[in-house]
């Protein structure tokens, strides 16, 4: 045998034909719930002969799917920019000071992650209830704040370790004061990680269902959990039109994130 | 940053660097500017964090009597001594105990072999496959579990696929059933055992792996002594990860398990938004809460230990 082998570490059928398998266990269901959004038919089937857009026009006159949307969309943008707000100067403080209760606090701010949403949930209804503000979009935006914080907080902070702060120490010596450094040497230089920090709560605030179920009044009721109040109680392929529609979406913020970042960096650096 | 050079001269001859008062005010002032800026997101998650959570722990200890009017001023143990003895409480944590053993293995099993020969094909299929396997990360749970429902239905693609092949004569019962909240929940959670195994793959230094295979060690020598060693803790932190969201998962089993199979997660629902019985349903969260805290917090405690120990 030869030990100098080149292909030794190539995958052999076996492994190609694992990974297919795999391939297909990841991707089955997006496919299947894409195809029976061209369904013609009143039930959940797949298309065979003949395909039909009338599920998605149907969204069109939806009023319950619109506002649902309306307000994802609202609720992504505004909880995303708060949260940002919020972790781009917790960030300069974690990234560039040591200074007691630093852990702590850290940790404290990543604990989202850790917490069931269905207890976060619990609690932001409790709270909400005794400050009788249930169900407003402003209570909503609250809980998303806090849900994606870690989101975005990790991005940005991971943005400025990887910036030297030479930059800054320069412009300080110089008799820059600690705003116009900011504002002129580093925001600059992180803006690519503040951006992707945004999107990535954005999304996250997205696709939240769990915590959001706990506090959403009827006015206020976000695409996730239309879809999981359609799946319970009725099953019709607009629920799979709307689901193709999120589908594509993702795609396209995929995409985007894809060119300006490389979508590698962003998913390996979210966990 | 020496403490004593910025020390107004004569103040403090002996400088003490551990006593609070004798800090350099150039130290204090660095301080006080990273406390700042912390400061804002510190106290929006003490009210919204902690002060809701000790909230949902007061209301816990509340009485429940629906003839009475709901919540009663009450404070007792009762909905804790409930949980921890009743039969029926005792069934829904197993149940979800072993629905998160269960899902983590089979991730290990799937996951930690897709990871690895991801990590050795060769660009673009490296990227593209990454991003196929990855991406559905960023698409909504609830979405990704209608796909399985429309596949595991009784009119849907498995059945109908399995009848044509012969190999059932009536469509099987897929839907409501623990395989199924399984699979669907194997489907959701496996792309972060295979992130978790990349990255620590992305470190392995494959000198190492060459040199294990010119000195003559096997292909299966190489994996089982030098690979998995070193990818180990990408595959216990890609476990743990897997262990809590299965742990705390909901949309999955209401949707696929449906109203019996029920979960913890589902339980703490139905108990506040079905039958309004704040308090237990508070008591409910609580104990997954302390759960899963004291199983990511022990079970990271031991992994440091074994590591630091191996290192050290």
């Amino acid at each position: 045998m030869n030990r100098q082998d080149p292909q030794y570490d190539r995958n052999g059928v076996a492994a190609l034909a694992f990974h297919v398998a795999f391939l297909v266990f990841i991707l089955a269901p997006l496919v299947v719930v894409c195809l029976v959004a061209f369904t013609p038919d009143n039930f959940l089937s797949i298309p065979t002969q003949h395909f039909s857009l009338r599920w998605f026009s149907s969204l069109m006159s939806d009023e319950d799917f619109q506002s649902a949307l309306r307000t994802s969309l609202w609720l992504g943008v505004t909880s995303a920019s708060v949260s940002t707000v919020l972790a781009v100067p917790t960030a300069m403080g974690l990234a560039r000071y040591r200074f007691p209760g630093r852990d702590a606090i850290n940790s404290f701010l990543l604990s989202p992650l850790m917490i069931p949403p269905v207890v976060l949930g619990i609690a932001f209804l409790r709270l909400f209830t005794l400050l009788d503000m249930g169900g407003s979009f402003v209570s909503l935006v609250a809980c998303h704040a806090l849900l994606i914080f870690p989101y975005a907080l990790r991005l940005i902070m991971s943005a400025l370790v990887g910036q030297a702060d030479e930059a800054e120490r320069a412009a300080r010596s110089l008799g820059a004061g600690r705003w116009t450094t900011f504002r002129r040497i580093t925001l600059p230089a992180i803006l690519p990680g503040v951006a992707g920090g945004w999107v990535l709560a954005f999304i996250n605030s997205f696709d939240e269902l769990t915590a959001t179920i706990f506090v959403t009044s009827p006015t206020t009721i976000t695409l996730p959990v239309r879809i999981y109040m359609n799946m319970s109680e009725t099953v019709d392929p607009s629920v799979a039109a709307i689901s193709t529609l999120l589908i594509g979406l993702t795609l396209a913020v995929m995409l985007v994130l894809d060119r300006i970042y490389g979508l590698n960096k962003v998913l390996v650096g979210n966990h | 940053m020496n403490a004593t050079t910025s020390t107004p001269s004569g103040v403090g001859a002996v400088p003490d660097m551990n006593a609070t008062a004798a800090l350099s005010p150039e130290i204090a002032s660095q301080r006080r500017a990273a406390w700042t800026l912390v400061m804002p997101a510190t106290i929006y998650f003490l009210v919204l964090l902690a002060v809701p959570l000790a909230l949902t722990f007061v209301l816990s200890l509340h009485g429940f009597d629906p003839n009475l009017g709901g919540i009663l001023p009450t404070v007792s143990l009762q909905h804790y001594v409930d949980i921890l003895t009743d039969s029926y409480f005792y069934e829904i944590f197993l149940r979800t105990l072993l629905l998160s053993v269960g899902v983590t293995m089979l991730c290990v099993l799937v996951g930690v072999p897709e990871a690895y020969f991801l990590f050795r094909m060769r660009d673009p299929w490296r990227s593209l496959c990454l991003v196929l396997v990855l991406g559905p990360l960023l698409i909504s749970v609830v979405v990704r579990t209608l796909g399985w429902s429309i596949l595991l239905g009784r009119e849907g693609l498995v059945n109908t696929v399995l009848a044509k092949l012969g190999l059932i004569d009536h469509p099987l019962q897929m839907l409501f059933t623990m395989g199924a909240v399984t699979v669907a929940l194997v489907h959701v959670l496996v792309p972060l055992m295979v992130l978790s195994v990349w990255t620590s793959l992305t470190r392995l230094d494959p000198a190492v792996a060459h040199a294990a295979r010119s000195l003559g060690a096997g292909r299966a020598t190489v994996m089982w002594r030098v690979v998995l060693p070193q990818i180990t803790p990408g595959i216990l932190s890609g476990s743990l990860i897997v262990f809590a969201l299965t742990a705390s998962a909901f949309a999955t089993p209401a949707l696929i398990g449906g109203r019996r199979l029920k979960v913890v997660a589902t339980t703490a629902y139905d108990e506040f938004l079905g039958t309004l019985n704040w308090p237990l349903g508070a008591a409910i969260a609580i104990v997954l809460l302390i759960v899963n805290v004291a199983i990511i917090s022990g079970y990271n405690r031991a992994l440091e230990k074994r590591f630091t120990r191996r290192l050290g």
